[in-house]
């Protein structure tokens, strides 16, 4: 047991003596994993920041009930709950015809004559049940069960969809969702392509060093004690990469914030992706060097082994 | 010094051998290196380098190897340390069967035989201490021991002073000497050296050779191959003469003849 510690040390040592001796190889591998775990990291940040946009826009659309006078207590609970066993509702708020005139009032709190208007009659709003949907481009089953004579009859105005924004919106929502999937399948290319060229350049240090390879085998070196080095040298230049990355975002999220400050470019909106950026930093960092980690032992893994195997067949 | 597990005295197993050849007796012997009928040819249909090539090495020999280049020695050595396998026929080296070797089991036995190669072999970005530390460093010994270990190998080399230099900061003589001092530091009871002096002037190539004398007088067995007939002619050991894949005279005190 102790000379397996003894073993397990020396070569995660050696693989960190071998990664300062190597120092000019290591910071072409490691400029290469650099560019890639940034790409990584810029695209996860614009796709959750997309994300945060859509959900943002759609969580501003809602389906607005207005219901008649005469309708009994009894009538309007019924509703609600058959509302809310809808599929595609995730809130159903009710509001009396007393809330729904408080809310106009602080809606209108600057046209002070216009709240005399109103309460000069007896109050003309309805009471009103507000329906959030869950997925906005699928509010047909919604439609549908409003639109039935027993649910209609109740109704004093025909339902509100959000108005007249539902349009823009339905663009917006196409638009970055587009773009989502288009930062999704980049991070895919540009990871892929990555791996490839970080294997090459690993096989490459390794090719160069295959003769010292030989000799250890000769020597009577098992395959974990040769191996070992060279996947803890690449274990380091993915976790250093990793950081430098996360510093690069870091840094450019710094240089554009005096820039750009809070503003958004187009759709992207750069506040939000440096708040995001600020809070997630543990995990994105974690998964930076996670991946970072996996490239590196990985790849050194499969250059390794094509000198590792012995000729006895 | 205290040995690590590894060193068992597997070595000195007794073990049997059935002599099929002649009237099949039952033989007992205690030999280091047994080849029986050993061929190897490297590719199908080409002329076999050894040719059922039968040797016996006893434990604590200096057997000299001698034959022109292609006659079979590298071979017949690259079958001892396992770089190669051979086509058919016995090997049986300190008690190790060849036949029943696993490929992970290749680097432990790697372990127990000293190789010393003509190219020496010295790994480049490691110091002289480092380059002897490493055969120790992978079979797992505390850095404290190896600290105490290594100097006396290199002082038994005549390397004193010079663990710090890096390789190619030493003469070949004295290259070849710390190649040796990385193949005796654990101790094996076979020390085989191929060609260690081919690539050096006499003068250095002498001090290699009483280095092997030495540690052949410590107890270790000793295979050499040379093509030096002035230190075959000086040695007075034990000759084995390969040529074509086969094995033409096998004399003790012998000299150089081809």
């Amino acid at each position: 047991m102790r000379r397996r510690l003894i073993t397990f040390w020396r070569i995660i040592h050696t693989g960190m003596i071998n990664f300062m001796r190597n120092i000019s190889l290591a910071i072409a591998a490691m400029a290469i994993m650099v560019v890639t775990l940034t790409i990584v990291l810029f695209s996860i940040i614009i796709n959750f920041t997309f994300a945060h946009t859509i959900s943002q826009i759609t969580g501003k659309i809602n389906i607005s009930v207005f219901l008649k006078d005469s309708t009994t207590q009894v009538q309007t609970n019924k509703l609600i709950s058959e509302l809310k066993a809808l599929p595609n509702t995730e809130t159903v708020q009710y509001l009396s015809k007393a809330q729904a005139l408080k809310i106009y009032e602080q809606e209108n709190a600057s046209n002070q004559q216009l709240i005399q208007a109103v309460n000069e009659t007896s109050n003309p709003l309805p009471a009103t049940i507000i329906i959030k949907p869950i997925n906005l481009n699928n509010i047909q089953s919604i439609k549908t069960f409003l639109s039935k004579p027993a649910v209609s009859q109740l109704q004093s105005d025909p339902p509100s969809y959000s108005g007249q924004e539902k349009e823009a919106i339905d663009r917006i929502t196409h638009a970055t969702n587009v773009l989502q999937e288009m930062g999704v399948a980049a991070v895919v290319i540009f990871a892929v392509v990555s791996v490839l060229i970080i294997f090459n350049t690993i096989q490459m240090a390794i090719f160069n060093r295959r003769d010292e390879i030989q000799i250890m085998r000769l020597l009577g070196a098992s395959t974990w004690f040769i191996r070992g080095p060279f996947i803890v040298e690449s274990i380091i230049y993915g976790m250093l990469s990793a950081v430098i990355s996360v510093l690069i975002i870091n840094a450019s999220f710094q240089a554009s914030a005096g820039t750009l400050q809070a503003s958004s470019l187009g759709l992207l909106d750069i506040g939000y992706a440096n708040s995001f950026f600020n809070q997630r930093f543990i995990e994105l960092l974690l998964v930076e060097l996670g991946l970072g980690i996996v490239i590196g032992a990985v790849s050194s893994l499969i250059a390794t082994r094509r000198y590792l195997k012995f000729k006895t067949r | 010094m205290k040995l690590i597990s590894l060193f068992k005295p597997i070595l000195n197993k007794i073990w049997a051998i059935r002599q099929t050849n002649p009237a099949s007796q039952h033989v007992i012997i205690k030999l280091m290196i047994l080849l029986d009928r050993v061929s190897k040819t490297y590719s199908r249909g080409s002329k076999p380098s050894l040719d059922r090539v039968s040797l016996h090495v006893e434990p604590k020999e200096f057997v000299i190897v001698v034959g022109q280049s292609g006659a079979g020695k590298t071979t017949l050595l690259k079958l001892l340390t396992r770089e190669e396998r051979q086509t058919s026929g016995k090997i049986i080296v300190g008690g190790i069967d060849y036949d029943k070797l696993k490929d992970r089991e290749i680097p432990l036995l790697r372990r127990k035989i000293g190789v010393v190669f003509q190219d020496f072999k010295l790994l480049p970005n490691k110091t002289i201490f480092e380059n002897v530390a490493y055969a120790l460093e992978m079979v797992g010994m505390g850095n404290k021991e190896i600290r105490n270990t290594v100097p006396k190998v290199l002082d038994i080399v005549n390397l004193t002073g010079k663990e710090d230099r890096m390789p190619v900061e030493l003469s070949g003589g004295e290259r070849q000497r710390v190649a040796i001092a990385r193949a005796i530091v654990r101790q094996p009871k076979i020390l085989i050296a191929d060609e260690p002096t081919g690539n050096l002037d006499p003068k250095h190539a002498w001090d290699v050779i009483k280095v092997l004398e030495k540690i052949n007088r410590f107890g270790t067995t000793v295979l050499l191959t040379t093509h030096n007939q002035e230190i075959v002619n000086r040695l007075k050991r034990r000759v084995v003469t390969i040529s074509d894949g086969k094995i033409v005279s096998d004399r003790a005190n012998a000299g150089y003849k081809l």
